[in-house]
């Protein structure tokens, strides 16, 4: 009895050390693609680094030095507006959703519509955004690039806002209604506040994504060469950039599409780890 | 000033499920009611009925008057501004979790547009000492989140925000059943200071709890009112034979 008892424990133990082992094993290898992934591009990217970089525009061919300020700006542009089209649209359609139509017809057909639109392959809406917006226009522009990545932002945004909503207790609702706070203003006032980390998460999941995304500007925002702020005429960004300099047959502009590429990975950890940052200093202590 | 409520012919379903069954009954202002009763009698279910509370699920249904003072609820009333006459504290403490302390029991006043901050401080100064938790908290106001608190004081917190908007009945649906004994107690005290200002009405499984705090008691059993007396009467000297089961423990 006395062996049988100490057989089982030792049984115990080594299962449960195979266990943590394997968990630990599957960490490192989540990680390991993001690690080696980061380490190249400093490896690749590192040296051409420099105040240039992010001052200057392209050069000529030819030409050495030369930045990509005008596509950093161009980016920041384009996410910016992505976001003012995205975010908003999503997180209305993720309360509607959660809140208003559960269990609706009109709710199924939206949250179905959202997980196509997930799906469909970005060059797929790069086109369809060409021949929406760019062909009507006459032109290339930064309104049409801004206007794919925010519908490309919106299931994202939508379907992680409905989630997260969905996660408040009942009784937080119940506890606002009780009081006799109309509903409008218990989802605004109270679920969509005890949310927020939660559909901040998701805003900048969404944002991540489409801050590199290429395809769909192929056919909007067109990429330029120098610099532009005008929302109807053709605008540099990061990726664009990034993809046009890989594939040209110049040592030089291989070198800075690594380097373009290192700067667009700690933009966007950059801009993400702000939200956090600003969005948690309000959060009291103990709050979960 | 509590008021006295007037149930008549109430009626409740879920879906087709009868769950109240012509419940008449009379709550007097300024006291504690009792309700008791096994799972699934309708206890519940009959206090959601007197704040409308029941009607936020879809499938609900109710039939028959409620008078809480001169006001007819279902005729006269909406939901809204019955709820702000009826406060309501619920089984599990329920915290707003991302406000501060302040914050949850300011949360009826302001979200109802409220915004005068000098009378705010007041009212919450004044409702956390009515719910007996001003001195464990009045240090942390606004540092600390609601969430933050232990059970029991939560559900102190609770009360204070039901306090706050300054209601003429407190429903309580068993508030002391997710508790430790201590903070039971302390809750039972409250209910026992409280009812000189407020007409309480309190679900329990409780029959102590019951004889403890309340001068009348209801015995509910299948959607039905079985009884309804002075508490010592119910526990001493019950009139119908299903009552005296159910507190003799024979079942429920």
């Amino acid at each position: 009895m006395q062996n049988d008892n100490q057989f089982r424990s030792k049984v115990r133990a080594l299962t449960d050390f195979a266990a943590t082992g394997l968990a630990i094993l599957s960490t490192v290898l989540v990680v390991a693609p993001l690690v080696a992934i980061f380490i190249y591009l400093i490896y690749k990217g590192a040296v051409s680094l420099n105040w240039d970089f992010f001052t200057k525009v392209p050069k000529p061919v030819g030409e050495a030095g030369g930045g990509m300020a005008n596509a950093i700006a161009g980016s920041a542009i384009l996410l910016g507006l992505g976001s003012l089209i995205g975010i908003p649209i999503g997180i209305a359609g993720g309360i509607f959703l959660a809140e208003f139509g559960r269990g609706t017809r009109l709710a199924n057909a939206i949250r179905f519509t959202a997980d196509v639109l997930n799906g469909v392959p970005s060059i797929v809406m790069g086109i369809a955004i060409y021949s929406l917006v760019v062909v009507p226009q006459g032109h290339f522009s930064a309104f049409s690039g801004g206007v794919v990545l925010g519908i490309m932002m919106i299931p994202t945004v939508c379907r992680t806002t409905e989630e997260m909503l969905l996660m408040v207790p009942n009784s937080v609702r119940e506890a606002a209604l009780a009081l006799g706070v109309p509903n409008w203003r218990s989802v605004l006032s109270i679920t969509v506040r005890t949310a927020s980390p939660g559909i901040i998460t998701g805003c900048m999941l969404a944002f991540a994504r489409v801050a590199g995304e290429t395809a769909p500007l192929i056919f909007t925002a067109f990429g330029n060469s120098d610099w532009s702020a005008r929302l109807n005429e053709p605008i540099a960004a990061l990726p664009l950039q990034i993809y046009v300099y890989a594939l040209s047959p110049y040592d030089e502009w291989h070198r800075l599409a690594w380097a373009g590429a290192l700067v667009l990975i700690i933009l966007i950890v950059l801009a993400v780890s702000l939200v956090r940052y600003v969005t948690s200093r309000g959060v009291l202590k103990g709050a979960s | 000033m509590g008021v006295g409520i007037e149930v008549s012919t109430l009626n409740a379903w879920y879906g087709t499920n009868h769950t109240l069954q012509d419940i008449n009954l009379q709550i007097p202002a300024n006291h504690a009611t009792a309700l008791i009763g096994p799972s699934g009698c309708g206890k519940s279910t009959f206090v959601r009925c007197l704040n409308r509370m029941h009607e936020t699920n879809p499938i609900a249904r109710v039939t028959g008057t409620v008078r809480i003072g001169d006001l007819d609820i279902y005729a006269d009333a909406k939901p809204v501004e019955i709820r702000r006459r009826v406060g309501m504290v619920f089984q599990r403490p329920n915290p707003f979790p991302t406000m501060s302390i302040y914050d949850n029991v300011a949360a009826g006043l302001k979200l109802n547009g409220y915004s005068n901050r000098h009378a705010l401080d007041e009212i919450v100064e004044k409702s956390l000492k009515n719910s007996a938790l001003w001195d464990e908290v009045k240090d942390d106001l606004k540092k600390k989140s609601g969430a933050s608190l232990s059970g029991g004081q939560q559900q102190r917190l609770c009360i204070a925000r039901a306090l706050a908007v300054d209601p003429e009945v407190l429903l309580m649906d068993e508030p002391a059943s997710a508790l430790d004994p201590v903070s039971t107690a302390k809750i039972e005290d409250l209910i026992f200071q409280l009812k000189s200002q407020y007409t309480i009405v309190i679900v329990t499984h409780n029959m102590q709890q019951a004889a403890r705090v309340a001068e009348k008691t209801g015995f509910f059993l299948n959607g039905r009112m079985v009884e309804f007396d002075f508490t010592h009467k119910i526990f001493t000297n019950p009139t119908d034979k299903r009552t005296e089961d159910y507190i003799t423990g024979r079942f429920g």
